[in-house]
């Protein structure tokens, strides 16, 4: 999902437009031609919910920040969900601790800059869009964070065609979605902040503490109208890479994503997941997989909880971080596999090599572990033997 | 202070102050009315008895948290406790009254008949808390629209600051509040309140009799209408007649924050003593300070916070909270604030915090003058049923565990040493070395009584504290031996229940540590304590079931910990293998013997042939594995190889064949000797002299190797050989001497047999031997094809 958004962010990012120019004059999506966003692969939140925003907006009585499309009332609706006044239900965006999205929704109202942490796979980016979405109306103010992301990427590019014109001048000036974001008090988004090197980073302490963009060569300045905020994502397993400074650090508050809190709500999600998948890439229906489903979240998550779902017994945890997202890959797997070399209906034999391929990341410790976990846990257990077949068959 | 309020606060008959146990809120508001009514006596929700005790809370030796314990004179073991903290109302109540000199008085029903009740109630403590907790509280919190009632109380009571108001209002609010709600849900549910409130208002009665109508009562909120109803003092009798009753002793002993919250075991039901507390004693923006004191305390834990951290908290918590609509931020809110702000969003500082601050390490003191603690009581019993006297004379105690005294006397020191009073310590026992006798060395000293003392914060009788503290000893052991010791403890002392947690602990220790060295140290406590408790008739299902889940840990992790080891942790490991292997041949020994019993073979899973069987053949294959991987030092190998020829799973001439390998010239010399050394060190020189192949082996090798090489291999070889017995040495010696080319002509004349014995066995003198080995193996006469059997076997 990503992908696609950095797309449209460089794209618009490279059309030279002027920092004063109003929001409504600015293209919201890339291209004119692709105009229609319920024929694109993956529309953005705005569009896709355009409706829910809508009607959460002219319900919406009470105060708003400056700027702001909707009060943090209706944002954390817009997110968690829920039945308004007149009936019109809102989907839930996010199915976790409400609490979460509070404190994510008061940070910004707040002015400070939000953090979302978290391991790959827990709906970060996901989370971040929707509040963009829902508080500005626009998620399209995009920074992808990357190993290579250069300085102008977060402050501001020359037009060099335009620079060797006409010299130094606002109109050769191509401001990155940061510096939009700040004229025009809107929501900017930064993905992956830890793998931007660490003096790139830094460029955004000034924009943060200062909420002010110097532009030396023009003499000038543009600071940060009122409704202005920023909200980075992070990837927890990566910590090291490109650690925060304290100073950066400092401005963000920081909310940790967690993993689903219990096994239904998890398999919950990977059966809606798999599905929607399953779907969209035509993959033959495969009927009843709701245990290998179970089975494997089960598995995922006694693996990375470092404990079984009795609560009897601790295992030990391998290196890799089984998120859900890795769940549903496996179970998308098992199902392609069955249903093109199987019998058609999801069997052990199936997920086990998915299963062994995510948990086995490290080839020595982390065999050791899913060993001990097939023999302490997996053999005893009732019902399960075929599934330790498989994985012994597999494991071998 | 304001005389002119006399007659508003007491315009309905006496002051009834209705309350929340614990409430900050509720205690800010009663020393308000307390102080604008200046009632002439203060009656408290509590246990009568106690009046005595009341002028002890003026002692400055006593600092709340502290409880008042109740107790069965003759069975201390059935008690009851009324916590106080300082920010409690009736602590507030109660040293208000001793401040201005106006008497206090407890009126709730007397502890006498509270503790008469049937056993399964014994708890007032949780009683109490039923009769806020439970219904009225939600449903009042339901018709204000908020769906979770403590946290309504607290926004409209506990959180009330200081300030200029009317302070009998939100009481009176309260008690028609409360009047409403026990005209729907009458006091059917709770058939002890009409008890308790008959009672109270007798002694309301009589208090207005002496004092007249400057009365102040602090009480639960709920009994609020019930103290106004009007009975007749004939009614409230009637009820009250014939209770039963049970001879009870009061005292003061010291309480801690971590037992005043819901988490721990007795709970009087709040979850954030320290938040509360907080509440209570500060004087002014109460969120401002709390989150400066967190500052201050991950301060102390070198996180850097600073000052901009917590205005950006503040911010945060006050925005939370006009976000969910709450008038002032509360727990929730700081919390959150916390972890976003100041802890990166990670729950570890929120971890330190709750324990530090919110739960907070606050411990009470009582004073000397307080009386004697149950625990000294309960020990005085158990020493008078016993026959154990203290005495401060040293003397030896020698134990026979088949008698119930003696059985119940070494329970009872084990269960004192465990809480670490140490009047008895375990000496050899001279003579015997069977499981049943025991010899202790007694000597008692005075401090031991202040260890008593200490001990009584663990529970009210020996067992029970024993059990509390073995419980809180497991959770707090680093090392696995150290848990597997206090398993072998708990069997010793008795204490069945607290092996659960004990097991508990254990399981996880051992999951998570991944030194196999540990697990492999372990393992042979655990078997012997798992045999020992079957000699006690222990039920010991959860251990065997913690000692197998150990070995299988063992099993899967010692080869990968095997490999790329140095010669010193290759002889560690070595002893780790040679325990474990007698352990799992112990353990197997027991399972079978558990099986035999009757138990079910829950062990057995889809694989496993047989509950011990599998467990033996799992290690053999462990063992071939080890034997057979070349990154195993030799000494390992060697032992591996040793333990499966002794077992019988290694025929002799693959024995061979590995030392043939582990001796061929590719290897490196220094690991051939080690490899000698595991497979025949620590006196197993009797397999070479037995066995000419081997011997010969070894001999072949050392001849072939290098000189600069033997320099090398030499010590290895003299520590291996130096440990056998002279005998064995000589032996070995002379075969050796003999030299190859002799033996083979020695073997030669004896038609290839071992030397030492013929080449055909001479029938007439085995069967001579028959009879005597006959009575030796206890073998019936009708069994004789077993015989022939074994003597065939002894014959080769």
């Amino acid at each position: 999902m990503s992908a696609m958004s950095v797309t449209s962010a460089s794209a618009s990012a490279s059309s030279p437009v002027s920092t004063s120019a109003s929001a409504s004059e600015r293209p919201t999506t890339a291209e004119p031609g692709q105009g229609e966003s319920a024929q694109a692969l993956r529309p953005h939140a705005e569009h896709a919910f355009a409706a829910e925003l809508t009607a959460l907006a002219a319900q919406d009585d009470r105060p708003r920040p400056a700027r702001w499309k909707l009060s943090p009332w209706a944002v954390a609706t817009y997110l968690l969900g829920g039945t308004l006044p007149d009936g019109t239900v809102i989907t839930p965006k996010y199915v976790g601790p409400r609490r979460i999205v509070e404190v994510a929704v008061t940070t910004l109202a707040t002015d400070r800059a939000l953090l979302l942490l978290g391991v790959p796979g827990t709906a970060k980016t996901w989370v971040s869009e929707h509040l963009a979405a829902a508080v500005s109306g626009d998620s399209t103010l995009l920074v992808q964070g990357t190993a290579g992301t250069p300085e102008e990427a977060i402050r501001y590019g020359w037009n060099y065609a335009q620079l060797l014109a006409h010299g130094p001048s606002r109109d050769a000036l191509v401001p990155s979605p940061v510096m939009r974001a700040m004229a025009e008090g809107m929501t900017a988004r930064v993905e992956e902040l830890t793998r931007i090197p660490a003096d790139v980073q830094d460029s955004l302490i000034t924009i943060l503490s200062e909420k002010t963009l110097p532009v030396p060569e023009l003499g000038q300045e543009v600071q940060a109208v009122r409704g202005f905020n920023l909200i980075a994502t992070a990837n927890d397993r990566d910590r090291g890479v490109n650690d925060l400074s304290s100073a950066l650090r400092r401005r963000f508050n920081t909310v940790v994503l967690p993993l689903p809190a219990s096994a239904d709500a998890e398999v919950d999600i990977v059966t809606r997941r798999v599905e929607q998948i399953g779907r969209s890439l035509d993959l033959p229906a495969v009927p009843d997989g709701i245990e290998e489903i179970h089975r494997v979240v089960t598995v995922f998550r006694e693996l990375r909880d470092g404990i079984t779902a009795d609560g009897r017994t601790k295992v030990k945890s391998p290196s890799g971080t089984l998120s859900t997202a890795e769940a549903i890959s496996v179970v998308t797997n098992g199902l392609a596999l069955s249903a093109h070399f199987g019998d058609g209906v999801l069997r052990p034999a199936d997920v086990a090599a998915g299963i062994l391929g995510a948990v086995v990341r490290d080839p020595a410790a982390d065999r050791v572990v899913w060993q001990e976990y097939l023999e302490t846990v997996v053999r005893e257990r009732e019902g399960w033997t075929d599934f330790y077949r498989a994985c012994r068959e597999v494991s071998a | 202070m304001n005389d002119t309020r006399w007659p508003q606060a007491y315009a309905s008959g006496p002051l009834l102050l209705g309350v929340r146990h614990h409430g900050p809120g509720s205690a800010r508001a009663v020393r308000g009315a307390l102080d604008a009514a200046r009632p002439a006596v203060v009656l408290v929700e509590g246990p009568p008895e106690a009046d005595a005790l009341i002028p002890l809370a003026a002692d400055p030796g006593l600092r709340p948290p502290v409880a008042l314990l109740a107790h069965a004179v003759d069975e201390p073991g059935r008690s009851a406790f009324w916590p106080f903290a300082d920010f409690s109302p009736e602590w507030v109540a109660i040293r208000w009254a001793l401040e201005h000199g106006v008497p206090a008085h407890f009126i709730d029903l007397p502890a006498a008949h509270t503790l008469a009740r049937e056993k399964g109630e014994q708890d007032p403590g949780a009683k109490r808390e039923g009769e806020v907790r439970g219904d009225p509280l939600a449903v009042l919190a339901e018709a204000a629209g908020h769906d979770d009632p403590e946290r309504w109380w607290e926004d409209i009571v506990e959180h009330r600051g200081p300030g200029e108001r009317d302070p009998f209002v939100p009481f009176a609010a309260l008690a028609d509040a409360m009047g409403a709600l026990r005209e729907r849900y009458d006091a059917g549910g709770h058939g002890r309140d009409l008890f308790r409130e008959a009672h109270m208002r007798l002694r309301l009665r009589a208090a207005r009799k002496e004092f007249g109508e400057q009365v102040a009562v602090v009480c639960g909120a709920w009994h609020v209408p019930a103290l106004r109803e009007k009975t007749t003092v004939a009614a409230d009798r009637a009820l009250l007649k014939g209770l039963a009753k049970v001879r009870t002793d009061l005292t003061w002993v010291p309480w801690t924050h971590r037992r005043l919250a819901r988490s721990s075991g007795y709970g009087a039901g709040i979850a954030s003593p320290g938040w509360y507390g907080h509440l209570f004693h500060a004087p002014d923006r109460p969120v401002e300070r709390w989150l400066t004191k967190v500052a201050r305390l991950l301060r102390e834990e070198d996180r850097i916070v600073s000052s901009a951290h917590v205005i950006e908290a503040v911010r945060l918590a006050e925005t939370l909270a006009a976000l969910r609509g709450r008038p002032l931020p509360g727990l929730g809110e700081t919390t959150d604030a916390v972890r976003a702000v100041m802890g990166d969003g990670s729950d570890v500082p929120l971890a330190l915090v709750h324990d530090r601050l919110v739960v907070g390490d606050v411990l009470g003191e009582v004073p000397e003058s307080a009386p004697a603690v149950p625990l000294q009581r309960d020990l005085a019993r158990q020493q008078r049923a016993l026959r154990l006297k203290p005495a401060a004379l040293e003397r030896e105690l020698e134990l026979d565990l088949r008698g119930d005294t003696d059985a119940g006397r070494s329970r009872l020191l084990h269960r004192l040493r465990l809480l670490g009073v140490g009047w008895g310590e375990p000496a050899r026992s001279r003579g015997s070395t069977g499981t049943f006798r025991e010899t202790w060395r007694l000597r008692w000293e005075p401090e031991l009584s202040v260890r008593v003392a200490e001990a009584g914060v663990w529970g009210t009788t020996v067992l029970g504290a024993a059990q509390a503290r073995a419980e809180a000893d497991a959770t707090a052991a680093c090392a696995l031996a150290d848990v597997t010791a206090l398993a072998e403890r708990c069997l010793l002392a008795g204490l069945p229940n607290a092996l659960p947690v004990v097991m508990r602990v254990l399981a996880d220790r051992a999951a998570l540590d991944t030194d196999v060295g540990h697990l492999a140290q372990a393992l042979p406590a655990l078997v012997r304590s798992l045999r020992y408790g079957d000699v006690r008739g222990t039920d010991t299902g959860a251990l065997a079931g913690v000692a197998m889940g150990l070995a299988e840990r063992v099993f899967v992790g010692l080869p990968p910990a095997c490999a790329a080891l140095d010669r010193d942790a290759a002889d560690e490991m070595r002893g780790h293998v040679d325990a474990v292997h007698s352990a799992v041949g112990l353990l197997t020994e027991t399972r079978a013997g558990a099986v035999a019993g009757g138990a079910a073979a829950a062990g057995s899973g889809p694989f496993g042939a047989g509950p011990g069987g599998g467990l033996r053949d799992r290690w053999r294959a462990v063992l071939r594995a080890l034997s057979s991987r070349d990154s195993v030092p030799g000494v390992l190998r060697g032992r591996a190889v040793r333990l499966l020829l002794d077992d019988g799973a290694l025929r002799s001439e693959e024995a061979a064949r590995l030392m043939g390998l582990a001796l061929s010239p590719g290897t490196a010399p220094a690991d051939a000797a080690a490899w000698i050394e595991g497979f025949v060190g620590g006196g197993g020189g009797l397999l070479l002299v037995h066995d000419e192949r081997l011997l010969a082996l070894v001999d072949g090798w050392l001849r072939g190797v290098s000189g600069e090489a033997f320099t090398d291999v030499l010590p290895l070889l003299r520590r291996t050989f130096a440990a056998y017995e002279p005998g064995v040495r000589r032996t070995l010696g002379e075969l050796v001497r003999r030299g190859p080319a002799d033996r083979a002509a020695g073997r030669a004349a004896h038609g290839a047999v071992t030397p030492g014995f013929a080449a055909e066995p001479d029938t007439g003198r085995a069967d001579a031997v028959l009879p005597v080995l006959r009575l030796l193996l206890g073998l019936d006469d009708d069994s004789d094809m077993r015989d022939d059997n074994i003597l065939a076997g002894v014959g080769v």
